[in-house]
């Protein structure tokens, strides 16, 4: 009995020694990836991503305000450049972690055609989009209705999302017809999870570059580090393309 | 100083309030003068009700009224066979909402106000022969004025600083549905400092102005006696 008690002080010993905590924000639409990838980063590694979900703009008013977030992993490239900038980032620790793919999507099976040619015939109640002027997901679908000639014709229909999450909940609690989200929400191991949906083609739009940083309070934070590069593994890709997002 | 959506935002926050405050004297009246004259066993369990959204955390009552009002939800599916659509992501849908959020604020200044009131002018004006309605009208409203100013000032005050219920069931329509504090919200995300500055002191401003006028209200009476 004595034995065995000294055996697992040594082991608790042993993981304690390196494993670490570290704070992280992440974008909405990146959720369910980083769920995943929170629990392989801490078999492989012992270290603990505590994850905050949230739109990146608040975030961004979080941390320049002292939140404890040690690592932030945006919705977009210019929120952790702005970070980096002011000083609230570790310089040189940016990088893309995915590449975002906007769908227009409805809850309900057939409404959306392969086309996305739902827009034109105007059969619709609402269309779901997140808020333009701070998500990029939003700034997107304006894009591509744009490109469509449609913006004019659908902006009386528009009701705003606060987050990418919040765009989603309006579309699958049945309360808009229609929606732009991210891939990612309604996808699954290279299918739509339900509903039906159009991928909207990159070319549509900018591309959504999704970068990563290390905030100054997770500076000299071993876990920040580690999950830095995990993001960069085979494995952490492998999850975040069966999401549907791209890789750079 | 303020821009032309902030005005809007303002204006359509204080159409919201003032139409919320107005149906609320409507309905909230006579549920206070139930609640302040029965002795059935429903009172608790009513005025516990009643009381609820002074506690429930708004994300809770938007996400019910979210799911309720929608296409399949039983007030979704009643407004749709009245041929009014649904009530999500509209005008009315605030209002419906706001009703609800600012109930107690409306209830309990007026039960509190009838109550004090006692059986007994009551029983006078019966002896005179008054109606219950003619009682109403000539003796209660005019002995339980302080309690309706107070409950109209309280439940306008309160619509006009909801924010967690209108953000779940509002989608942030210009003009319809974004109310000062979504905007004001909006500025904070988009990074607006300065403007989400101005709106803000004016929230501030008013706020504190109403507060005040009742305090100042509520401390006359004790003067003069």
């Amino acid at each position: 009995m004595k034995r065995l008690s000294v055996l697992f002080t040594a082991l608790l010993a042993a993981t304690g020694l390196h494993a670490a905590e570290v704070q992280v924000a992440v974008a909405a639409n990146f959720t369910e990836p980083a769920k995943q990838i929170a629990a392989e980063f801490a078999r492989d590694t012992g270290h603990l991503a505590k994850l905050s979900f949230g739109s990146t703009g608040k975030f961004y008013t979080q941390v320049t305000n002292g939140a404890p977030f040690e690592m932030l992993l945006a919705a977009d490239d210019s929120t952790p450049a702005r970070l980096e900038r002011e000083g609230h980032a570790v310089a040189g620790s940016r990088f893309t972690y995915a590449v975002g793919t906007l769908v227009l999507w409805s809850s309900k099976a057939n409404f959306v055609d392969a086309g996305g040619e739902v827009l034109k015939s105007g059969r619709f109640n609402k269309l779901s989009i997140a808020n333009p002027k701070t998500a990029p997901y939003g700034a997107a679908a304006v894009e591509t209705l744009k490109k469509l000639n449609l913006l004019e014709a659908v902006q009386a229909k528009f009701v705003q999302g606060e987050n990418i999450s919040q765009t989603l909940q309006f579309v699958s609690t049945g309360n808009a017809d229609l929606g732009f989200v991210a891939l990612s929400q309604v996808f699954q191991d290279g299918r739509i999870t339900g509903g039906s949906a159009w991928i909207v083609p990159a070319e549509m739009h900018d591309p959504i570059l999704q970068d990563a940083v290390i905030l100054k309070r997770g500076e000299n934070n071993p876990a920040a580090g580690a999950l830095q590069a995990y993001l960069k593994g085979d494995k952490a890709r492998a999850i975040i393309r069966r999401f549907g997002y791209a890789i750079r | 100083m303020l821009t032309d959506t902030d005005l809007q935002a303002i204006w359509l926050t204080v159409r919201l309030a003032g139409i919320t405050t107005l149906i609320l004297f409507i309905i909230g009246t006579p549920i206070a003068w139930w609640l302040a004259r029965t002795r059935s066993w429903w009172k608790g369990p009513c005025g516990a009700v009643v009381a609820l959204p002074l506690v429930l955390p708004p994300s809770v009552l938007g996400f019910y009224l979210l799911l309720a009002m929608g296409p399949n939800g039983p007030v979704g599916q009643l407004t749709q066979s009245l041929g009014l659509g649904t009530l999500p992501f509209t005008f009315w849908g605030l209002v419906v909402a706001s009703v609800f959020y600012s109930l107690p604020f409306m209830v309990q200044p007026l039960q509190n106000a009838f109550e004090a009131i006692g059986e007994r002018p009551l029983e006078v004006a019966a002896t005179l022969r008054a109606s219950p309605l003619d009682t109403f009208f000539s003796v209660v409203l005019p002995l339980a004025r302080p309690g309706f100013v107070t409950a109209g000032i309280l439940s306008f005050a309160h619509t006009v600083g909801e924010f967690g219920v209108v953000l779940m069931i509002g989608g942030n329509i210009p003009g319809v549905t974004r109310v000062a504090s979504v905007q004001i919200y909006d500025h904070v995300e988009a990074m607006e400092y300065a403007d989400a500055h101005r709106l803000s002191a004016v929230m501030l401003a008013f706020s504190f102005a109403v507060l005040l006028a009742m305090y100042l209200r509520r401390d006359k009476p004790r003067r003069e006696a």
